[in-house]
């Protein structure tokens, strides 16, 4: 029973394209499960919207949106027909094919990087041996289309906000990919579903997730860094600050394509905390041996939702960070922990089991984290005034 | 010759043809990376797996971003005024077509070696690939490493001396 | 260390969001329209005019003096004086207004004229819901709207209110002493024999 549970979906695509004939299901498959991807996350997207909405309030000591439907809960609906019936206005002077591809292009490519994630036992899109390659290509080209935008509404402002984001994106790349390399070392594979597997079995009842070994707390720690910032999540949004840069490189974006991209920042946010749990939360594996019973798909979105709660609390709790804060952190701390974070997992790996080599591993990262928080953080302590005037 | 690969080339040579032919720089670099796109269609077609996704990692993902960047922090985002294309265009044809009969008389010389009749593509895999490059190719990867190495010094150190001319 | 402010502060957010279902302390809102949270006492947003009593035009305590149309910064008091006169709470006859008209949408709130009026006339009201979709004459408040009773006024500002009747009280017990006082005065002559002759 709990095989077929976990299973559903796959007994339900073979049985739908079992009525076609047989040349035609392989095909029928993978545009089967292509619908339901573009169908299912922008539904969730839009649930997402309304608990990011209501979690922010009741952070700020208010209620979310209450007057749309029971709860709230069809605050999406109103916004979309809002951004659908807007005029679409494009600046006279306006790059027009490039402005019109730009949303085009951000859409596709975060689409595309859900090919390649397992959401449950046997249920990836498209079994790859390169996939985590692949996905890191497609995030790749999102910043190409975060340029285009800014680039084509000929705004001052946009162009900046367009800058500021991509080489925030350039920046925070590498310590993504980095902390990414220290799981596949570990597993000796880039297919994604080899990953999931590889952290499929259990010691004591305790699962084998990438999370619960010191270099893998390290490396989700600063994936969890890098992707908010390769999102543009606050507090890295200083790229769409609504009080800095009106709304940086999408000021000129209207109705219909502004609701693009801003779904196309959601998706992405989506596929990364996706890749994240598939990385070191484990993927579809049960916590317990013993939870085992309930469908690996559920342990899959559930953890892609945890992932989704946490972006909001951060985006609730921290002040943005100005671009050069910003930078600093990535080139002059995140970085160099990644680089470390590498050599440790390699560590890990040549010492071989037993207890000592969590005790090493662990302390050579909190004795580095600790020694980078104090030198390179170096915050410039304000004393009384020495001079009359502002040199 | 499948009509994928017909379609991919064709989508190649017409971002190739736009990157030269329109007169926006900036249109020309987006249309090289439509170029690039179809190169790494073509790797990927041609079952090379690494090297279509590598490609478009490095290439549309860095070096796209780079050409951008460069038009724009110079002055070749303005359309210039007396026309693009240069007035001796026919030496310039003359030369492309040289350089492209030299090519294909050497792709064409080295196919006469190949197997005869279709023979499966050899699968090469990422672990194939880090192995060589740690075992037989280890001094190109340590050459070019420290090649980066030294971009990155010399690019700070360009950075630092104008900070230190201001002030 | 570095991240500890950090911590404390998605603590601190966790605590808000899961206290805002429990307690009234961490969710300050309300759901207006339906409910509304009772002003402040200091509160004030437009002025009015107090009157005593239950006639709002016989009762109306402001003499036309024309004072706070003066000092008012943004100009936005419009009086007319009355062509008579009719006594007021000291007995005196005055002048009263037969216009009155504030502006709100110019006047800026700065209680000004509250603070010059030496009748203690006009005061701070706390009522805010006065959209309208009259542009031309709807936020053009006339002497009507602006008469509100004492009574009224001790509902929204109590202290104040209770302070006011009490310097109200203390003037007209003065002005009665000082009557009371002119009038034995006037009695004692009366009373007393005349200054020479009357023989």
């Amino acid at each position: 029973m709990t095989g077929t549970m976990d299973q559903i979906f796959v007994l339900l695509q073979h049985w739908l394209t079992g009525f076609l004939p047989a040349a035609w299901q392989g095909p029928a498959r993978v545009v089967l499960s292509v619908a339901v991807i573009v169908g299912l996350f922008p539904a969730l997207f839009a649930l997402t919207t309304v608990f990011e909405r209501k979690g922010l309030g009741r952070i700020q000591n208010r209620i979310g949106p209450n007057r749309t439907g029971w709860l709230g809960i069809l605050q999406p609906v109103a916004d979309g027909i809002k951004s659908l019936t807007k005029e679409d206005i494009v600046p006279l002077s306006a790059d027009g094919a490039v402005h019109f591809l730009a949303p085009v292009v951000l859409v596709v490519a975060v689409f595309m990087g859900f090919a390649v994630l397992p959401m449950g036992r046997k249920m990836v899109l498209v079994e790859m041996d390169a996939g985590l390659l692949f996905f890191f290509a497609m995030g790749a080209s999102t910043e190409l289309s975060v340029f285009m935008a800014g680039w084509s509404s000929r705004n001052k402002y946009s162009l900046l906000g367009a800058m500021r984001a991509v080489a925030q994106m350039i920046s925070y790349e590498v310590p993504l990919l980095m902390s990414s390399v220290a799981v596949v070392m570990i597993t000796g594979s880039l297919s994604l579903t080899r990953i999931v597997e590889a952290q499929d079995q259990y010691t004591w009842g305790f699962p084998h997730w990438y999370i619960f070994t010191p270099w893998g707390f390290a490396g989700f720690v600063m994936y969890a860094i890098a992707a908010t910032a390769e999102t543009n999540r606050s507090p890295f949004d200083l790229p769409e600050g609504e009080s800095e840069l009106v709304a940086g490189y999408h000021t000129e974006y209207s109705g219909f394509k502004f609701a693009l991209f801003f779904l196309g920042e959601y998706l992405a946010m989506f596929s990364i905390s996706g890749l994240g749990t598939t990385l070191f939360l484990g993927g579809w594996s049960a916590p317990f041996s013993w939870l085992g019973w309930i469908p690996s798909w559920i342990w899959f979105f559930s953890k892609l939702m945890l992932s989704i709660f946490v972006f909001i609390w951060l985006r609730g709790t921290l002040p943005r960070l100005r671009q050069d804060q910003l930078m600093n952190f990535a080139w002059k701390f995140v970085l160099p922990m990644t680089l470390l974070n590498l050599m440790v997992a390699a560590l890990w790996r040549f010492l071989g089991e037993g207890w000592e080599r969590w005790v090493i591993c662990s302390a050579i990262l909190v004795l580095a984290y600790v020694a980078m928080g104090r030198a390179g953080m170096h915050r410039e302590h304000f004393g009384p005034r020495r001079y009359r005037y502002a040199e | 010759m499948s009509i994928a690969f017909y379609l991919i080339a064709a989508l190649t040579l017409a971002g190739g043809l736009a990157a030269v032919l329109l007169k926006n720089t900036v249109h020309c670099a987006l249309a090289l990376t439509v170029a690039f796109a179809g190169l790494a269609l073509l790797f990927l077609e041609l079952d090379a797996q690494f090297a279509g996704f590598a490609q478009i990692l490095v290439y549309i993902g860095a070096v796209a971003i780079l050409v951008v960047f460069a038009i724009l922090l110079t002055r070749g985002s303005e359309t210039p005024k007396d026309g693009v294309y240069s007035r001796n265009w026919l030496a310039g044809l003359f030369i492309a077509a040289a350089v492209f009969a030299v090519l294909g008389w050497a792709v064409l010389q080295s196919a006469g070696g190949l197997p005869q009749g279709a023979v499966a593509a050899p699968t090469v895999t990422v672990l194939q690939i880090g192995n060589a490059l740690v075992s037989r190719y280890v001094l190109p990867l340590e050459i070019v490493a420290l090649l980066l190495t030294a971009a990155m010094i010399g690019a700070v150190i360009v950075a630092m001396h104008e900070k230190e001319r201001q002030k | 260390m570095l991240g500890e402010g950090i911590l404390k502060g998605l603590a601190e957010t966790a605590k808000n969001f899961f206290g805002s279902f429990v307690t009234a302390e961490r969710l300050t809102t309300v759901e207006y329209p339906e409910e509304r949270i009772a002003p402040i006492e200091a509160a004030r947003v437009f002025p009015f005019l107090v009157y005593d009593g239950g006639d709002w035009e016989a009762g109306l305590r402001c003499v036309a003096c024309q004072i706070c149309e003066k000092e008012c910064p943004p100009k936005c008091i419009f009086i007319e004086k009355s062509k008579d006169k009719k006594p007021d709470a000291l007995g005196k006859a005055q002048f009263y207004p037969a216009k009155f008209d504030i502006d709100i949408s110019v006047c800026m709130s700065c209680q000004i004229c509250v603070e010059v009026c030496p009748f203690e006339a006009i005061k701070m009201n706390t009522e805010f819901e006065l959209a309208t979709d009259d542009r031309f004459g709807g936020l053009l408040l006339d002497r009507e709207h602006l008469a509100r009773s004492n009574a009224y006024y001790h509902a929204i500002h109590a202290t104040e209110a209770a302070r006011v009747d009490a310097h109200l009280a203390a003037e007209k017990a003065k002005a009665d002493a000082k009557a009371k006082a002119a009038a034995d005065a006037a009695a004692a002559k009366a009373l007393a024999p005349p200054a020479g002759g009357g023989d």
